[in-house]
């Protein structure tokens, strides 16, 4: 398939290059998946952050491996390393407050990333297997953002351990052996934070290999697009370089952009002031908050009386995103054509905000009830209006070509050129 | 001969119950995954109290110094534990609730070995926070007793939920009196 296709680079044809290739076609493949892949030439900026996100993961493994290099994973110690890779450690501030805003960069660019294929209907056939694997990875990045948190044992990092670590205890029967074996020992202490910073430095690569798998499962159908319908044929793509590289990296110019503005202006405005006090075991701080990106799901587990139902409530709430490919009824992917569709997905984007708010307060008087009015909606819309509106909802007309809404009868163009299907 | 018998058994064996061949396949890939589930536990079991937190597992703590009314935090094994050297009145107070609407009923009776002391773990059983009760400026909920700031879990003076989101009393720790004036919490 490849041979139909442009000519390769002339760095190719060195005889080197042609050497390796020969036996282990690095280069080709590189070629093959990074330069000549062909997208649809419709893509916005929406379609950034997938790759964003894949560079955020980079940042965060090269910062967190130098940062090791300084911290010390002890009950005794833990909390003052950090400190001296703030005060000592030459540039240690600029690389720890890489490594702490990153990962709500990192949080951002996915958060974004999933909620502009909730817009555009990107989990839908042929791509639930790709929409799984994004999912694991969203878990993954929680578990990892949690291990990560508690090892500066802060006053909201052991706090915070204790907390989500309970939450096991919430099964029969299993959970409190559970919960020991977790923390190995009766509460978080030492083997706990040995673990924690093991598992923190394991799971990233995890992460990796997963993030490989998106890939290899997005190349397969390649990507999907704002008009929602399938390309036609190439003249409906475009080489993934120089276009979207170019795309993309003016994208990142930008995020970074951002990214920089926090760490050197605003280092600790999404980090708790708490957590700048040592780890105490005798005493509880007056409020326990997690970081901003997990509060939505905080609040969900928050506004339900029971313990055990609200944990379930917690990790259904993200569980619930496996069997979204079902739960939308409709046929028609992007929101683009489906009027109704794009009211809710507005108020479910509101209704996940509140859900974030509510869970950075204390859950009394309003805030109690707002709260569990918002996790009510939340599973309202996936398990009811999603499998009604696919019924109800009446789609606009699809255009026959994604050339067609750019530019304006482009699909008779497309028609006079001759496929170049092998 | 014996050759040919087996591979005429196994020939012959073909149909609904399978072969031979299927069978030892799967006993010998069972015992492969019984083999590899073995050889995991102990790294499993690793993750568990070692020894040496075990070992510490036990507090001697002097009560001497202690007011009537006094409330006062002893760590063991990592986790904070409440001695209250309880008034009458709270006493009289935690009794009289033994048969109001309790979430998890229990008696003072089972609470204590003697009714003037009552020591428990001071871990919320909602989701692991201290409650406060144990200053005497603290705020110590509807009931008297403690108070988690966490999620909002009000407990009496016997220790016992009486509303919020925590599903259990505070856990009694094992304890003995070794004098009058002296317990072992472990």
């Amino acid at each position: 398939m490849a041979n139909t296709s442009a000519p390769k680079p002339a760095f190719m044809n060195n005889p080197m290059v042609k050497w390796i290739d020969y036996r282990l076609p690095i280069f080709t493949f590189m070629h093959h998946e990074l330069h000549e892949y062909p997208t649809p030439k419709n893509l916005n900026y929406w379609w950034n952050f997938g790759s964003l996100a894949g560079i955020m993961l980079v940042v965060m493994i090269v910062s967190g491996i130098v940062l090791a290099m300084h911290y010390t994973p002890h009950v005794d110690f833990a909390f003052n390393s950090v400190e001296r890779i703030m005060r000592d450690v030459n540039s240690g501030w600029l690389i720890r407050y890489i490594h702490m805003n990153g990962g709500s960069m990192f949080f951002i660019a996915v958060y974004i990333h999933i909620f502009r294929g909730l817009y555009y209907g990107s989990y839908k056939a042929p791509r639930e297997v790709l929409w799984w694997l994004g999912i694991i990875i969203l878990l993954l990045m929680m578990a990892t953002a949690f291990l990560g948190y508690v090892l500066p044992w802060g006053q909201m990092s052991y706090w915070g351990a204790t907390v989500i670590t309970n939450l096991f205890s919430a099964f029969p029967l299993i959970g409190d052996p559970i919960v020991t074996w977790l923390w190995g020992g009766f509460s978080v202490d030492n083997p706990t934070l040995n673990r924690f910073f093991s598992l923190h430095y394991l799971l990233p690569f995890v992460i990796v290999g997963v993030v490989v798998l998106h890939l290899v499962a997005l190349h397969t159908h390649g990507s999907g697009n704002p008009v929602g319908i399938d390309t036609k044929g190439p003249q409906d793509k475009i080489p993934f370089h120089p276009y979207y590289t170019v795309k993309d990296l003016f994208g990142l110019g930008v995020f970074f952009l951002v990214f920089a503005a926090i760490v050197f202006f605003a280092p600790n405005m999404l980090g708790e002031p708490d957590n700048y006090i040592p780890a105490n075991p005798l005493q509880t701080p007056p409020h326990i908050v997690p970081e901003w990106y997990l509060l939505p799901f905080y609040a969900i587990l928050r506004s339900i009386p029971s313990k055990l139902i609200g944990v379930l409530a917690m990790f259904g709430s993200i569980f619930i995103l496996f069997i979204l490919p079902w739960l939308d009824t409709s046929r028609v992917r992007s929101a683009r054509f489906r009027p109704i569709y794009r009211i809710f997905f507005w108020l479910f984007l509101i209704d996940c905000v509140v859900l974030g708010w509510i869970g950075a307060n204390p859950p009394e008087g309003y805030f109690l009830l707002i709260g569990r009015l918002a996790t009510a909606w939340y599973f309202l819309h996936f398990l009811i209006i999603l499998p009604l509106l696919g019924w109800f909802e009446r789609p606009l007309p699809l255009p026959t070509s994604i050339s067609e809404p750019v530019l304006k009868g482009g699909g008779s163009v497309a028609a006079a050129k001759p496929m170049e299907k092998a | 001969m014996a050759q040919s018998a087996v591979t005429h058994a196994a020939g012959g064996g073909h149909g609904a119950e399978g072969t031979r061949r299927d069978f030892l396949y799967i006993a010998a890939g069972a015992f492969g995954a019984v083999g590899t589930a073995l050889a995991l536990w102990p790294f499993i079991n690793s993750m568990n109290p070692s020894a040496d937190v075990l070992a510490l597992s036990s507090v001697e703590v002097d009560l001497t110094p202690m007011q009537l009314g006094q409330r006062i935090t002893v760590a063991w094994r990592g986790k904070p534990v409440f001695i209250d050297r309880r008034t009458p009145e709270q006493i009289a107070r935690a009794q009289a609730d033994n048969t109001a609407d309790l979430p998890d009923p229990q008696t003072d009776k089972a609470r204590v070995k003697k009714p003037e002391w009552l020591i428990m773990v001071g871990v919320c059983t909602h989701l692991g926070c201290v409650p406060l009760g144990q200053k005497a400026t603290d705020p110590r909920g509807d009931f008297g007793g403690w108070f988690c700031p966490c999620h909002g879990s009000h407990y009496d003076t016997s220790g016992r939920i009486r509303k919020g989101p925590a599903p259990k009393n505070l856990p009694i720790p094992e304890y003995a009196f070794l004098d009058d004036n002296k317990v072992r919490i472990g």
